[in-house]
């Protein structure tokens, strides 16, 4: 294929490393009004007071904003597909704060120092609440985060808000009880995974501004453009139709940017004010007043023979949710969707509940929720190969699925494709497993061992989401691709070119590609789920055969012979007998020109009933300290089959990304509060994520299969590339040390306090 | 106060606040290649240089700039070009939010180091965070860049 | 981010403390990394840019570091990197990156004490004087056990007395602060130890150092009897990046660590 398959440097690329004005506050006005909030210094308070008379006679200051100013209507950030499963749990603004951050006042001005001084005149007086912090005491709680009687859910999700649960969660196949009571042996565990900070380096921003029609216009940095203006409808109560949102180039997403940021109150500024405005999230607010990683405790139970074939498996899981509701039934649904059909067990079982807490909300994060169940699987599969004295790579060998199995969510559809065992083959080769599994000594202070896991994900949601694109046959014979995904840098404006550009024989010159807008793009629900190589790229595939057919067609008509004795053959068509051409740019021209013509457009709309997983199969050498305790990563190999890999360099540096963010959770980043419920890591300062020195060396291998619903055979990468770091350098730690780190990270103190604890014994 | 400054190779006399630091000046001044992820000195992004060295633009006040000659990446178009075309071939700029900055401390590094070790590379980009890459795909593409020069 | 109402850029070290002196809120900039953390609303900043305190040199049998020498300028520094094998380039060079030790200062570095402080741990084990333009000159130590005062520190010296040493830090992440850190040195027989970042500042472990100083042959034994009564005669602390317990068992490892490595020298 010549594009499909090939490493084609990303179409923007050159304008974003020579530093083109190409993101939001490059392209918002200048003389936008700049919208600072005040937030609530409390964990949970209601305000008794709020004065801005003071603030307001500021000269520069154009509007400060209330609860007294906003609409009644509950809504939810998170960016998912209507009827969100997320609860309509909050207002733009409220009389009631929730976690240290929550918004409290909007300040509009003309300049940022004028909008921090109004700020600070602001009079608030609470009346303080005792907060509910930590999450496993969450349910039952005196104090109840939400009692409000308008909070409201589209449908079940086992809300019961009385005792700060939002949702619940139960799936079971088989009689897990029943298969647990006959096995061998039974690994039963607790897991901690911490909250993380996506930290994506452009933080949320938003420039808005009304148009020659009086409609409101967001440029925003989101995943989700057509969420956001489902969203901006529901919170300021004007139809959609007055909305129109932009997706220019952004900074990073990983999952934060599918759940909306300062969009409505910039909106707000400048619905109030006719005025543009923009809202910029400094290090500090991104960090404590958004979304983070749901922090999670999985109670895993495992039962197998001794052989080793797993009987059973069993989740129990906790989600803390934080303050709003953003993405917490199915973030706690995907603990179990994406682990719990990966082993073949008789039987299966997932129980749990999100919680409300007072604290920033958790939300959408790359793994979403897999990452999470995640660790808390395989970490236990390790520790039952352990136990039964097997190699934890024969252990998954026996009990992955594979291509042609049913998976549990997909009972009438099998397994299209996984090559799940060549990877966990060529990884443990790669890795030197025969060789250097489990542990070395290298120095006399210092080991080196290895450890391993094994994931999978979804290809966008199953049902629910859907990808349309267009693609028209311009008048000079070029193409416009339209399209709603939304490049964040990974990408996929690229791949779905080189995708329309192989099923058109056409260059990737010859096409532009045009996302996303929600006055232009055809509708998307976003870049998110890992669906968009593989739902919008089924979109883009269908839409240029349907045009390719059309240009047939049309072609034919021209040559005056029959659309089968015609072909397609890069800038024009022919007959198949070779006598008679016409050029692409005949053909365009002549569809334009004149009466009685139509332009050719290919369109398609797609979405599928199944979502079939990628998979990676993850090896980690570390080398610990054995008097510190001090675990580096000395080298890392995935192999991962996403199917067809339409873009290698792009995919290889997508999975080397998504391994560095599974480093840092493993080892480095850690979301944690005072006391007080104030968060302690809101800078780069305090929160680490790896830097170069800190990530040793990454390999990527892929096992390309062929996923026959896929375009040209793909599955997704995005996510699934963030998991296996975490068990992996766990079980690495293990090896090394004998210490096993439940609770993530794995801190030098952890491993070394452990240390002791053994020699202790 | 009023300071005098030359920004890629172009003498300004600007006016600026006296707690103003570089960043916003200079995108003020439209360099808007000048990217901020932080305000607390650790994300690199926003590498400009100073009298050649490469220095954090959010952390030096304007007017301690005064005199100085500023260069960005809008001064270096052709320099970070043929990087750039080394970094898109890996695909190592994924958001590229961070690339500008990045791309300017390579290019400081290209003159400071002669024959730079993986080691040396590292540490001197070190300063410079990533969170979409994962740091190896720059890597690659630094070293290739470093190859093709020589 | 702190406001600077006013901003002055003396061409005299007089004029420059008069200026500090004259109110309280008035604040002498350094490489303003840190100071930019705050939100303290400065009221006169006091450049010190225009004072020539840019540079390191040798003189009189001393090395001097101008307060504002930039942490990038003593990592490059070959007078540096060839004095006491190379300790304050290295003790400075884990810092976040090359941009950002372009930017920040030494003088600012040692006259606020800083408990996490690579270099002041590692000046402590060289012979470490510093000048303050109103209290004039005071060793290292003297200097980090007086009480918070205002004034401008205007250089360091350290004797060249050709010590070996050798710096040690502990870090989670690379670009973190460290856990712990601690310096050892050995000149003539005389052994200095430094322990920071307990997370208090650094300090001596005099006793320690004079038991290796006292040992009539070191072993593996006598430098772990040294680095032991290292970490039982200082304190440590607790805070976000390690217990007090971890930080004392770790200060053991890494003075035994520097010890050794003085030694291989
Ligand atoms: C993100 C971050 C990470 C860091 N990590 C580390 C680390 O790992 N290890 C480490 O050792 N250090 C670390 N530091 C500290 C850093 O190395 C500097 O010591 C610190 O930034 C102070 O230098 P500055 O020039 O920025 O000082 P400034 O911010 O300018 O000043 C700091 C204080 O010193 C005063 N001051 C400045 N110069 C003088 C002078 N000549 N006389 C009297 N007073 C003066 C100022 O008034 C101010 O109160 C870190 C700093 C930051 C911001
Ligand atoms: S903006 Fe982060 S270091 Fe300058
Ligand atoms: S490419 Fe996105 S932060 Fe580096």
């Amino acid at each position: 294929m010549k594009f499909v398959g090939q490493s084609i440097s990303k179409i923007d690329g050159m304008a974003l490393v020579t530093g083109k004005p190409v993101y939001t506050d490059d392209i918002a006005l200048k003389n936008a009004l700049v919208v600072k909030l005040l937030r609530s210094p409390y964990a949970f308070a209601k305000i008794k007071s709020i004065d801005t008379s003071k603030a307001e006679q500021l000269d520069g200051v154009e509007c400060i904003l209330t609860y007294k100013d906003v609409p009644q209507a509950r809504f939810t950030l998170a960016g998912q597909s209507y009827p969100e499963p997320s609860p309509y749990d909050r207002l733009i603004l409220e009389d009631i704060v929730r976690y240290v951050g929550d918004e409290v006042a909007i300040i509009a001005a003309v300049d940022e120092k004028t909008a921090l001084k109004a700020m600070k005149l602001i009079k608030v007086e609470y009346e303080v609440f005792e907060p509910v912090l930590d999450f496993e005491k969450a349910i039952g709680h005196t104090s109840v985060v939400h009692p409000e009687e308008n909070l409201s859910t589209n449908f079940e999700i086992g809300l019961q808000k009385e005792k700060n649960i939002v949702a619940s969660h139960r799936f079971e196949v088989g009689d897990v009880d029943g298969e647990l009571a006959q096995c061998d042996v039974i690994v039963e565990e607790t897991y901690y995974t911490q909250a993380q900070a996506h930290a994506m380096m452009e933080t949320y921003r938003t420039f808005t501004y009304l148009d020659h029609m009086g409609r409101l216009v967001a440029i925003s940095s989101t995943q989700v453009p057509f969420h956001i203006r489902r969203q901006l409808a529901r919170a300021l109560q004007i139809p959609a139709s007055k909305i129109r949102v932009i997706k220019p180039r952004i900074g990073g997403g990983f999952g934060a940017k599918q759940t909306g940021g300062g969009d409505v109150f910039a909106a707000l500024v400048t619905l109030k004010t006719g005025k543009p405005a923009k809202i910029i999230y400094d290090r500090q607010e991104t960090f404590s007043c958004t979304t983070s990683r749901h922090a999670m405790r999985i109670k895993v139970k495992m039962g197998a023979d001794k052989e080793g074939l797993i009987k059973a498996l069993e989740l129990q899981v906790l989600s803390d949710t934080g303050a709003y509701g953003e993405h917490a039934s199915t973030v706690l649904g995907c603990v179990g969707e994406y682990t719990l059909p990966l082993y073949k067990a008789k039987a299966r079982r997932i129980t749990g509940h999100a919680v409300y807490t007072n604290k920033m909300p958790g939300g959408a994060f790359r793994g979403y929720g897999a990452t999470q169940g995640t660790f808390a699987v395989e970490s236990a599969v390790n520790k039952l190969a352990e136990k039964l004295g097997l190699d934890p790579a024969a252990v998954r060998l026996r009990n992955i699925v594979k291509a042609g199995d049913t998976l549990i969510n997909y009972p009438n559809h099998p397994l299209g494709s996984s090559t799940l065992d060549q990877c966990i083959l060529k990884g443990q080769e790669l890795i030197g497993w025969k060789d250097k599994y489990p542990v070395r000594q290298v120095a006399p202070n210092k080991v080196r061992a290895l450890g391993m896991a094994v994931t999978m994900q979804g290809s966008g949601i199953a049902n629910i989401d859907t990808s349309t694109a267009e693609i028209r046959l311009n008048d000079d014979g070029n193409f416009t691709l339209l399209i709603g995904a939304t490049d964040m840098g990974t990408g996929c404006d690229t791949i779905l070119t080189q995708m329309a550009a192989e099923v058109l024989e056409t260059s990737m010159e010859q096409i532009i590609v045009n996302a996303a807008d929600t006055d232009i793009s055809p509708y998307d629900p976003g870049s998110y789920a890992s669906s968009t190589t593989y739902v919008a790229g089924m979109a883009v595939v269908k839409a240029a055969e349907d045009l390719k057919q059309q240009i047939l067609a049309q072609g034919a008509r021209y040559l005056e012979v029959s659309a089968q004795d015609a072909e397609l053959d890069g800038n024009v068509v022919k007959t198949l007998k070779g006598d008679k051409e016409i050029s692409l740019y005949q053909i365009a021209e002549l569809s334009v020109l004149g009466t009685g013509r139509q332009q050719l457009v290919g369109h398609s709309t797609y979405g599928n009933e199944i979502s079939p997983p990628p998979f990676v199969a993850g090896f980690a050498e570390v080398e610990v300290d054995l008097e510190t305790g001090k675990a580096e990563l000395v080298d890392y190999v995935a192999v991962v089959d996403c199917g067809t890999v339409i873009n290698p360099s792009l995919a290889r540096v997508q999975t080397e990304g998504g391994i560095a963010q599974g480093i840092g959770m493993a080892l480095y980043e850690d979301v944690r509060y005072d006391q007080k419920g104030r968060m302690q890591t809101n800078s780069f300062m305090q929160y680490k994520i790896p830097c170069r020195k800190d990530i040793g060396t990454v390999r990527v291998f892929f096992e390309s299969s062929f996923e026959p619903t896929g375009p040209f055979g793909a599955k997704s990468i995005g996510e699934v590339v963030a998991n296996t770091p975490a068990p992996a350098i766990a079980h690495a730690v293990y090896n090394a040390v004998g210490v096993r780190v439940q609770s993530l990270p794995i801190t030098p103190e952890k491993v070394f306090m452990g240390m002791q604890e053994l020699a202790r014994l | 106060m009023l300071i005098n400054l030359s920004i890629n190779g172009k003498d300004v006399r600007i006016d600026v606040a006296k707690d103003e630091f570089l960043a916003d000046t200079l995108r003020a001044q439209g360099f808007l290649s000048v990217k901020k992820a932080c305000d607390t000195s650790c994300c690199g992004l926003c590498t400009i240089w100073i009298d050649g060295k490469p220095t954090l633009s959010c952390s030096v006040l304007s007017i301690r700039a005064d005199g100085k000659k500023l260069t960005t990446i809008e001064g270096l178009q052709q320099e970070a070009a043929e990087f750039a075309e080394v970094l898109t071939a890996e695909g190592a700029e994924q958001c590229g939010f961070c690339s500008p900055g990045f791309t300017m401390t390579v290019l400081a590094m290209k003159s400071e180091l002669k024959n730079p070790s993986d080691d040396e590379i590292v540490h001197y980009l070190t300063g410079n965070l990533c969170r979409c890459t994962g740091y190896m795909g720059q890597l690659r593409a630094v070293k290739k860049y470093l190859e093709v020069l020589a | 981010m702190f406001t600077l109402v006013d901003l002055v850029q003396p061409e005299t070290l007089e004029d420059a403390y008069q200026s500090l002196i004259s109110k309280r809120s008035n604040t002498v900039l350094g490489g303003c990394a840190f100071l930019k953390l705050g939100s303290k609303r400065i009221m006169t900043g006091i450049d010190l840019s225009k004072l020539n305190l840019n540079y390191i040199r040798e003189q009189h049998g001393f090395i001097e570091i101008g307060a504002m020498t930039t942490f990038r300028d003593v990592e490059t520094s070959s007078l540096l990197k060839e004095s006491f094998n190379g300790i304050l380039p290295q003790a400075v060079s884990q810092i976040i990156g090359v941009q950002f030790r372009n930017v920040v200062t030494v003088g600012a570095s040692v006259f606020s004490k800083y408990g996490f402080s690579d270099l002041i741990t590692a000046l402590l084990v060289l012979d470490t004087e510093v000048e303050l333009y109103h209290d004039g000159r005071m060793s290292l130590q003297e200097f980090l056990n007086q009480p918070p005062k205002k004034d401008i520190l205007t250089k360091v010296f350290i004797k060249n007395d050709q010590r070996i040493a050798s710096c040690q830090s502990l870090r989670n992440s690379a670009s973190d602060f460290p856990i712990l850190n601690a310096a050892v040195s050995q000149a003539d027989g005389r052994w200095t130890i430094a322990v920071g970042a307990r997370p208090l500042k650094a300090e001596l472990a005099l006793q320690a150092s004079e038991l290796l100083s006292q040992a009539n042959v070191l072993n593996d034994e006598t430098i772990e009897d040294a680095a032991k009564a290292a970490s039982e005669e200082l304190t440590f602390g607790t805070n976000v990046r390690g217990s007090a317990e971890y930080r004392q068992a770790m200060s053991k490892v890494l003075v035994q660590r520097g010890i050794t490595e003085v030694l291989a020298c």
